[in-house]
């Protein structure tokens, strides 16, 4: 109990799976109450992590601790953890009042005790007419709910979310999505939340981890994550549409690109700034500029429009710029054509910076 | 040339109907006659061997000794079914099939439980609670299913004997109980290895331990492997001969090995229509569970649990 301001602290986690080195030597301290998203593609060893810390896999080296006390060795149920699957896995022959007591009935917890638990766990998640369903009579929404109602009985400090929105159709998604961010700040739990979704993590999240092949490649908040990205991976991953990448040589304060320079005044340099040499610049799709706001942009050039594809709200247009393509989102009520020739403004102060060789951020 | 197609169209319908909804169907097409043509043929090759039993076993003696075997009974009796249950001569022992049906039923019904019991655990423990040489103690669980029966007849004898079950009914159900593992073990490891993993990890979370989250989440959802185990089970334990005449002496006989002795009785006169009512009575039994069992096969048992 020395250390108890970290809800879940993971030392030099290692898993291996036979041969195949899942996670390496991975460290990670979760706050009191932070809504943390593990985010990154298929493979990346999210889940497994989750999994870890959970105790549902064994590790292979290393330790973990939830609110300061050391459960590598704990089974599942000893510590205090409450986990939601994405396949929801509500026990089948059970009512939702069965699949809600299951647990509190298993750690011998006084009726009336299970009773009341249920009944505040049902009415925060608002399922009270269902409790004498069985799950096969409930909608996808209903059973997630359930499957978190599963984890909320237990009173346990620390929330598991394994992907668990990724079998609800959109318009549930997004609602669900809503709900989890209310119920979080309602209860003010520790959640550890696995995603591939980057809309679920910039919205749920007090901080991202965005993992690649077993390692965290950078751990911050959503605005961190998205406007100064560690490195190309986390560039690349994070905005959808995803960063421009310009291939170019930086020197003297100064990226050129082709026939375009950009100059990288107030610019905020990191890991000691950049030396001279082939260096890429990421710029986000929406800090291209258009229209009267150009003038303001210290960079200005023209795209040729190849394509543009209408989405309502915005409007993404494709174009070349100094012979790479250039995506730009405008607004969604610009009429731009395809050939159409197109004044851009680009503020390189608000660009990401990277090396060429080690992808990290400059 | 647009007139000779619609023509053409007109002649094939046999009117100028235009084309709207389900597309009609010949009854009499000449699929339909292969297939069904096929199907009757079948079905009366098999059914009529069950029609002459039942016909024959309803006969008295002079009836059958006219000859028409197709003919049915002129005059009812059930004579011979009372026979053969009650007063058969099997060997030294003249009370028919009865005293081989109660031996058959307490060889059945703990050797259904049993291994059914055993496997289920052990699949069950074998799909979620892997161990270091799970694969490889699955593995030679299997190859037991390859050997031959008759390769081991002789060793479980020998065995049998210096455990004092020989010729007792208790060693006849130790041996089907074991010779139901191989199969019984493949059957429910891959029926628990193809539920959601997802719900073994909830309810661990949940703290239900080995046993919990066997009798309390995976039984209640496996109910139609269950059912499929006992099919299994009782046609196989009961149509079982070889082990049967082997591991036990008369007063023990299961079923099948009195149906033969009755059958196969070279004293006397060959009384058809007894033998055949024996036969019959003999089979009922898995007839019996096929039957109560095939509304038990219900799917779906798994729904809700996961994604549906």
């Amino acid at each position: 109990m020395t250390d108890s301001k970290y809800s879940v602290e993971v030392r030099d986690l290692d898993l291996h799976f036979g041969e195949v080195k899942v996670l390496q030597k991975l460290n990670i301290n979760i706050h009191q109450g932070e809504f943390l998203v593990l985010l990154g593609s298929s493979g990346c060893g999210k889940s497994t992590l989750l999994n870890c810390i959970a105790g549902l896999l064994e590790i292979t080296d290393g330790q973990i601790f939830i609110n300061g006390r050391n459960v590598t060795w704990h089974e599942p149920s000893e510590r205090g953890i409450g986990m939601v699957f994405q396949s929801y896995a509500l026990y089948p022959q059970m009512t939702v009042e069965g699949n809600l007591s299951f647990g509190l009935k298993n750690a011998r917890v006084p009726k009336d005790e299970v009773a009341k638990r249920v009944k505040r766990a049902a009415e925060i998640l608002q399922i009270e007419p269902l409790l004498k369903r069985k799950p096969g009579a409930l909608s996808g929404g209903q059973r997630q709910r359930v499957a978190i109602g599963r984890a909320l009985v237990r009173d346990v400090d620390v929330f598991l979310f394994d992907e668990p929105l990724s079998n609800l159709d959109a318009k549930l998604r997004t609602d669900l999505r809503v709900e989890l961010k209310r119920l979080h700040q309602q209860l003010k739990n520790t959640m550890i939340y696995v995603t591939h979704d980057q809309v679920e993590a910039m919205t749920l999240a007090d901080r991202i981890a965005v993992m690649k092949g077993g390692k965290i490649m950078q751990l911050g908040s959503p605005d961190e994550i998205y406007n100064r990205p560690q490195n190309l991976y986390v560039a690349d991953f994070i905005g959808s549409p995803s960063m421009n990448f310009l291939e170019g040589m930086y020197q003297d304060n100064a990226i050129r690109v082709g026939d375009l320079t950009l100059p990288m005044d107030g610019y905020e340099y990191v890991n000691g700034g950049a030396k001279a040499g082939p260096a890429t610049i990421g710029i986000r799709p929406e800090h291209v500029v258009t229209g009267e706001l150009v003038d303001r942009a210290p960079v200005h050039a023209r795209v040729t429009v190849d394509l543009v594809e209408p989405m309502g709200s915005d409007t993404l247009v494709y174009g070349d710029l100094a012979g790479k393509q250039l995506r730009i989102r405008m607004d969604g009520q610009a009429r731009v054509r395809p050939g159409d020739d197109l004044p851009i403004g680009i503020d390189p102060s608000r660009a990401s910076l990277f090396d060429n060789e080690s992808t990290a951020r400059l | 040339m647009a007139d000779v197609g619609s023509l053409n169209t007109a002649a094939v319908a046999g009117n100028t109907v235009e084309a709207r909804g389900p597309k009609p169907k010949k009854r009499l097409s000449r699929n339909n006659i292969i297939l069904y043509g096929t199907l009757i043929v079948v079905s009366v090759y098999y059914l009529l061997p069950l029609y002459v039993m039942i016909v024959t076993s309803l006969k008295g003696m002079p009836e059958i000794r006219v000859g028409n075997i197709f003919a049915p009974p002129l005059e009812i009796t059930f004579e011979p079914w009372v026979k053969a249950w009650a007063e058969a001569c099997t060997g030294i022992n003249c009370d028919g099939l009865s005293r081989g049906f109660w031996n058959s039923v307490q060889i059945l019904i703990p050797s259904v439980a049993l291994s059914i019991l055993i496997a289920s655990v052990n699949g069950y423990a074998l799909a979620n609670w892997k161990f270091k040489g799970s694969e490889l103690f699955f593995t030679i669980l299997i190859i037991g299913a390859f050997i031959p029966y008759q390769t081991m007849i002789y060793p479980i004898v020998i065995i049998l004997r210096e455990i004092g079950l020989m010729g007792d009914l208790a060693g006849l159900v130790l041996v089907h109980t074991v010779f139901g593992m191989p199969i019984l073990t493949l059957l429910f490891r891959n029926h628990f290895a193809a539920l959601p993993v997802d719900l073994f990890k909830a309810a661990r979370v949940d703290g239900a331990g080995f046993w919990g989250i066997y009798f309390r989440v995976l039984v209640p959802m496996s109910l139609p492997i269950f059912v499929v185990a006992m099919i299994l089970q009782v046609t196989g334990i009961w149509n079982d001969f070889l082990f049967g005449v082997i591991y036990t002496k008369p007063e023990t006989y299961p079923m099948t090995v009195q149906l033969n002795n009755i059958v196969n009785s070279v004293q006397g006169i060959k009384e058809y229509n007894v033998n055949m009512a024996a036969t019959l009575l003999t089979g009922l039994v898995p007839l019996v569970i096929y039957f109560v069992s095939g509304k038990l096969f219900v799917r779906g048992i798994a729904a809700g649990a996961v994604k549906g």
